[in-house]
């Protein structure tokens, strides 16, 4: 929900501490009170490993914490301190009044009262400053460890997690998840101790001063506790409806904003402003509810100290005119039963926060025990002499157990070879891809580079030997240089521009406003898709990788561009073994082997003569396709 | 913000109630202290038990009272502030729902959503907490510096100290510490984008083996992070002790003065205390007002996005006296047209011309960005031209309204959107009033029938929002049934075959054949194999037609033709 996070700025300023005086606030105007709360499943493990992320910061946590019980006690004694000076005060007015001979009012007493109280009360703000202070440090220090092991741990996943995970799953775990978590660490902790320390600190000096006022106050804690837990339960339920239906609206406007073309090709304006307009209505009904009741807590509270307020003023005044109450006490205690109130309403929002961060923590903690991928070979091989010779050995693999994939795949690439990858649907690419780069693990059978088993090299060595030219080139925000230059690190500018030349980008790069500087934004929408590839042919010619993995255009990329491609990855693909996944006929029939795939399935593989003579899928597929053009061609039908 | 405000018109009313019950609430809160401070002086004082009781009866209504205020207020701000949220999204969304193309792309799509919902809401959140619970604020402030000074005029003078120190401290650490918390926003966008980069990328870093450079990449933008938090929240740790520093002081120098002036008799002992809530009630308002601070320009940045697209007027309007469509059907024609982009230095079509008639299929070929798709997007006037006719059906599309226009069209675009809903709910954005029967029909047509029965629940299958739950081929499908069912006048393809394969793709254009052979049929293509038996070819270069007539005729007669069609099949293929 938007509402909760803009207010950040808000929620560090207005954090009160507990302090004297509260005016009864909880958590600020954007309190998390009426939030909804996810459970955490395993609530104690969690909140114990999330403890131990503090253990380094030990020493600092415990002047935190020292520094938090000190600030609170010295702000809760003052009112009854304050009281001593206002009964000399009272004393001395009254008699006065009575006109009792000599009577005056005691201003050496009253002055060195005063002066002890503000030297208290200095101590406790600095004691509550340096709280937050070192606080500050604490938790950013700990969030910026938790978010390192995130990424760290990123690093060291399968292929296989960030392919059965949407992207949106893991970024709400590594952003808001540890947004929450950051939040809580700044702020509810210290609030947690404070608030204990206040609300047991004025119980005990409200003790102190009389136990039949203090029982008077205490009998309105029911009733706090009544309206906050009534509320809470309340208000949950509406945002909950109320972020539901929001979500309703917000789908529905995102579609037909994103598909406005479509609607008014259509003419379908109206309906779609009515169908708005429905979720909006209901939007309305849940949200109006749920800020009602939320917004009740705060005032409602307020009534419910101010009946203290009442009851300490009434019942305090009587015992003061039947000589059983210093005068000064009652002031003490109506400034005690008006802050009474306020730490339980925050300690229930303190636990609802506390509460979701553990939700938030488990949800970290369960990406940080993802199983990892094996570790590289200890003694890893090196291969001193790479040719580019790839050789599959009887290889099983499948991405579930229940559907096998590739079943006793045998290839063998001499080194400068080309295999073609044809099929209807092209999806063994990603199969082929994964498993020749190790991202993920065979089922049986090996996989040799110039005769090295893939399992006994280093990762990254392995996967310097490939290079990759794929239809979903993957650029990244930064300059077109930069990009090139991901293929080799140290890479001088000369060699960069004759990569590019070599790859036939140089021209268009040049013609860009910014050439090699220019930065491609973050989806790289800036330049055309046939020109990113051109970009990674480039890449991949400054790589200068022995094996290489190609994806030839397809219909998206303009002719002019499509010739460029076609030129660049030919030259590229001299002296090297290439896996090229193939739309062009000519290229399919120069391969030294055709694999036929088909739902990442192998089903044929040979040459092209020997899998037409074979009159399988793929002679089906290759007469097809002519047998079409021709129909066309004499019936010259269309579309 | 304030020009926003007129929305909340309808609501005066619950305004005005608001304001009031929220007066109240303040009195009763300051109405408090005095009755407190009756007690003291004529109760406590004089030992009148009797007069205690009787006052604190007073009390007691007051709080109830005040409670009673609070719920009321409670209530009718809610209503006021939803209702006022209601109000913007719904002129919000009807009104951008009118805009042309243009205006989408001048403001941009993904902005255009999130004004409607987050700056919406931030409004929206803004007027709830302003009229909950920042409203009694300046009523407390105020009252309570009069019944102060009612009270006695020289301790005010206390009060009159402690308010600038307390406001000049508050604004010196805001303004230290919200450009910082701007700050850190945006490196914590960095931070996310190098995360989000990193998923994406994940195949490429892990490829070119570049795992460590990219963890360094995130470790500098999260150190960065951190120590903008670390500085920004020090900063703020400064705030609230500094806060109640001041009240503390301020309540311990009204006891030391109030004292010197109850000893020279010009102040009583109940109004003494009395004053000491005062101050905290006033000080503790300051305090709720200076979230002002920190809300309001958020809010105003918010309201400024959302005037700003209220006040865009769509430059495509209906004409006062619209041509009714007459017995003409299905033709379209182009005389000289010329049209730019707004802000282009070349326009995208020039000086077009061309004529496309019922039974006709006319295709469209060329380059990228040789302005196929904006020359088709000239016929439902999703753009204005900038001299020459676009006419259907005999008249200029800007004569007609929009609605009537559309109505003849049948537009399949290059990346199919498909809505959430059934199936037939998709199929059904044609033609509202297609039979089952006809709804089947079309996505038998469309080849789409095999993959629709094949999803379970059939024709009311569910799809998900974005269509994520079919493939790209498959909306394409749903989107041309969507064409069909609508049986138009004029259908648009717009490169709309790319995502099929190639055995789909021939029987669904065997089978469009048939279907469309009355309506006027316009093909934008980059593959040469999907036009070549058209009717009639127009080959676009640099926003000018460069050639047509048939594919023979083209061949022997066009180079650029002839050029993109060598370029896709070697000589032999096509032979």
């Amino acid at each position: 929900m938007s509402a909760a996070r803009p207010a950040q700025g808000a929620q560090g300023a207005q954090r009160p501490q507990g302090g004297p005086m509260g005016g009864g606030m909880g958590r600020g105007p954007m309190g998390m009170m009426g939030m909804p709360v996810q459970k955490a499943k395993n609530f104690r493990g969690t909140l114990f490993r999330l403890i131990g992320y503090f253990r380094p910061q030990a020493l600092r946590l415990t002047v935190v914490f020292i520094a938090a019980i000190l600030g609170s006690i010295f702000a809760i004694v003052g009112p009854k301190i304050l009281g001593l000076a206002i009964t000399k005060l009272f004393v001395g007015f009254v008699a006065k009044v009575q006109h009792v001979r000599g009577a005056a009012i005691d201003f050496d007493y009253i002055r060195n009262v005063l002066l002890i109280l503000v030297g208290l009360y200095a101590i406790s703000a600095i004691f509550t400053y340096v709280q937050q202070y070192v606080m500050a440090g604490v938790a950013q220090r700990t969030v910026y460890t938790m978010r390192r092991q995130i990424e760290d741990k990123l690093g060291r996943l399968p292929l296989k997690f960030y392919d059965s995970r949407t992207h949106g799953e893991i970024m709400s775990r590594a952003v808001n998840d540890m947004d929450n978590i950051s939040n809580t660490l700044q702020q509810s902790l210290t609030q947690l101790i404070t608030s204990v320390v206040t609300l047991v600190g004025v119980i005990v000096l409200m003790f102190t001063i009389s136990w039949l006022l203090t029982l008077v106050v205490l009998t309105t804690v029911p009733l706090s506790l009544l309206v906050t837990t009534v509320i809470a339960k309340r208000s949950q339920r509406y945002f909950a409806r109320q972020q539901r239906v929001l979500g309703e609206l917000n789908g529905h406007v995102e579609e037909m904003l994103t598909g406005h073309r479509i609607v008014k090709a259509y003419g379908r304006e109206s309906q779609s402003v009515e169908e708005f307009n429905r979720r909006n209505d209901r939007l309305y009904e849940a949200g109006w509810r749920a800020q009602f009741v939320s917004g009740m807590l705060f005032p409602l509270m307020n009534s419910i100290g101010n009946l203290g307020f009442v009851l300490v003023a009434v019942i305090g005044g009587i015992m003061v005119t039947q000589g059983t109450l210093p005068f000064g006490d009652v002031t003490a205690f109506i400034q005690y039963a008006r802050q009474f109130s306020q730490p339980i309403t925050q300690l229930a929002s303190i636990a609802n926060a506390i509460q979701l961060t553990i939700a938030s923590a488990e949800r970290v903690f369960e990406l940080l025990d993802e199983p990892e991928e094996l570790p590289d070979a200890a003694n890893a091989v090196v291969i001193a002499e790479p040719h580019g010779a790839v050789q599959f050995d009887h290889v099983d693999f499948s991405y579930t157990p229940e559907a096998p994939l590739i079943e006793d795949m045998n290839i063998d690439a001499k080194p400068g070879q080309t295999v073609a990858i044809v099929g209807p649907t092209g999806a063994g690419k990603t199969t082929l891809v994964n498993l020749l780069m190790r991202f993920y693990e065979l089922n049986g059978g090996a996989i040799r580079v110039d005769g090295v088993n893939i399992t006994e090299l280093r990762r990254g060595d392995l996967r310097r030997r490939f290079g990759m030219v794929l239809q979903d080139t993957w650029l990244f925000n930064g300059t077109i240089r930069e990009n090139i230059a991901y293929g080799r690190e140290n890479a001088s500018e000369e060699e960069i521009v004759r990569a590019a030349r070599a790859a036939q980008a140089d021209h268009f790069i040049r013609t860009l406003p910014g050439g090699y500087d220019t930065v491609l934004n973050q989806e790289a929408t800036n330049i055309s898709q046939g020109q990113k590839q051109l970009l990674t042919i480039a890449r991949a010619v400054l790589a200068d990788p022995e094996v290489l993995i190609l994806d030839e255009a397809t219909s998206s990329v303009d002719t002019r561009t499509e010739i460029l491609i076609q030129k660049a990855m030919t030259e590229l693909m001299k002296g090297r073994t290439s896996f090229v996944i193939a739309h062009r006929l000519s290229t399919v029939r120069d391969a030294d082997t055709i694999l036929v795939m088909d739902h990442g399935h192998i089903l044929e593989q040979g040459t092209h003569e020997e899998l037409l003579a074979k009159g399988g899928f793929y002679a089906d597929l290759y007469n097809s396709q002519f047998a079409a053009r021709a129909r066309e061609e004499s019936a010259a039908i269309a579309p | 913000m304030i020009r926003i405000l007129r929305f909340l018109e309808p609501y005066r009313g619950f305004v005005a109630i608001v304001l009031v019950l929220a007066a109240l609430q303040s009195l009763a809160n300051l109405y408090l202290p005095n009755l407190n401070a009756d007690i003291i002086d004529n109760g406590v004082v004089k030992n009148d038990t009797d007069y205690i009781l009787r006052v604190g009866g007073v009390m007691l209504l007051v709080t109830l009272g005040g409670a009673i205020c609070a719920v009321g207020t409670a209530f009718f701000a809610s209503r006021t502030a939803v209702g006022f949220g209601r109000i913007i999204r719904a002129q919000l969304f009807t009104h951008v729902e009118q805009f042309s193309l243009h205006e989408f792309d001048t403001v941009g799509t993904a902005s255009l959503i999130t004004r409607t919902t987050n700056d919406t809401n931030q409004v929206q959140q803004v007027l709830v907490i302003m009229l909950t619970l920042l409203v009694t604020a300046p009523m407390t402030l105020i009252g309570g510096i009069i019944l102060a000074a009612r009270e006695d005029v020289a301790l005010s003078l206390v009060l009159i100290a402690a308010v600038p120190v307390l406001v000049i401290s508050i604004l010196v650490i805001m303004t230290k510490a919200i450009p910082l918390f701007r700050a850190m926003q945006m490196k914590l966008d960095k931070l996310n984008l190098v995360l989000d980069e990193g998923l994406t990328g994940v195949r490429v870093i892990r490829a070119f083996d570049r795992t460590a450079h990219e963890q360094h990449r995130f470790d500098v933008a999260n150190l960065d992070v951190t120590d903008t938090a670390i500085t920004v929240n020090r900063i703020v740790a400064a705030l609230w002790p500094m806060m109640m520093l001041v009240l503390n002081v301020s309540t311990v120098a009204i006891v030391w003065f109030g004292s010197i002036r109850i000893n020279n008799g010009d102040l009583q002992v109940g109004a003494l205390s009395a004053f000491m809530i005062y101050a905290l009630l006033i000080l503790f308002s300051l305090l709720m007002l200076s979230f002002l601070f920190v809300m309001l320009p958020r809010a105003t940045a918010s309201a400024a996005r959302i005037n700003a697209v209220l006040d865009m007027r769509t430059e495509i309007t209906d004409p006062a006296q619209p041509q009714r469509p007459g017995d003409l059907r299905g033709h379209v024609e182009f005389e000289d047209v010329t049209f730019s982009y707004p802000g282009a230095e070349e326009p995208a079509i020039s000086h077009v011309s061309f004529s496309a008639r019922p039974g006709q299929v006319t295709a469209i070929i060329g380059g990228t960005g040789a302005g196929k798709s904006t020359l088709v997007n000239l016929i439902p006037r999703f753009y204005d031209i900038d001299s020459g006719r676009v006419l259907v059906d005999g008249m200029d599309v800007r004569e007609m309204t929009q609605q009537d226009l559309r109505a003849k069209i049948g537009l399949v675009p290059q990346t199919a959107v498909i809505f959430s809903g059934t199936v037939a709910e998709n199929i059904r954005f044609g033609n509202e009033g297609a039979s089952d029967e006809e709804v089947r029909h079309a996505a038998d047509v469309a080849q789409a029938t095999e993959f629709i029965t094949e999803m379970g629940d059939g024709f009311n299958s569910t799809i998900s929002q974005g269509g994520t739950n079919i493939s790209g081929g498959q909306k394409q499908r749903l989107s041309i049934a969507r064409a069909l069912v609508r049986k138009p006048e004029v259908y648009i393809f717009d490169d709309s075959f790319s995502a099929l394969d190639y055995a789909t793709d021939a029987r669904l254009r065997a089978a469009l054949r048939r279907e469309t052979t009355n309506a006027t049929v316009l093909i934008v293509a980059q593959r040469v194999s999907t036009i070549i038996g058209a009717d009639q070819i127009l080959v676009l270069d640099e926003g000018r037609i460069v050639g047509s007539g048939t594919h023979q005729e083209l061949m022997q007669s066009n180079d650029v033709y002839r050029e993109i069609v060598l370029s896709q099949v070697t000589a032999e293929e096509i032979a």
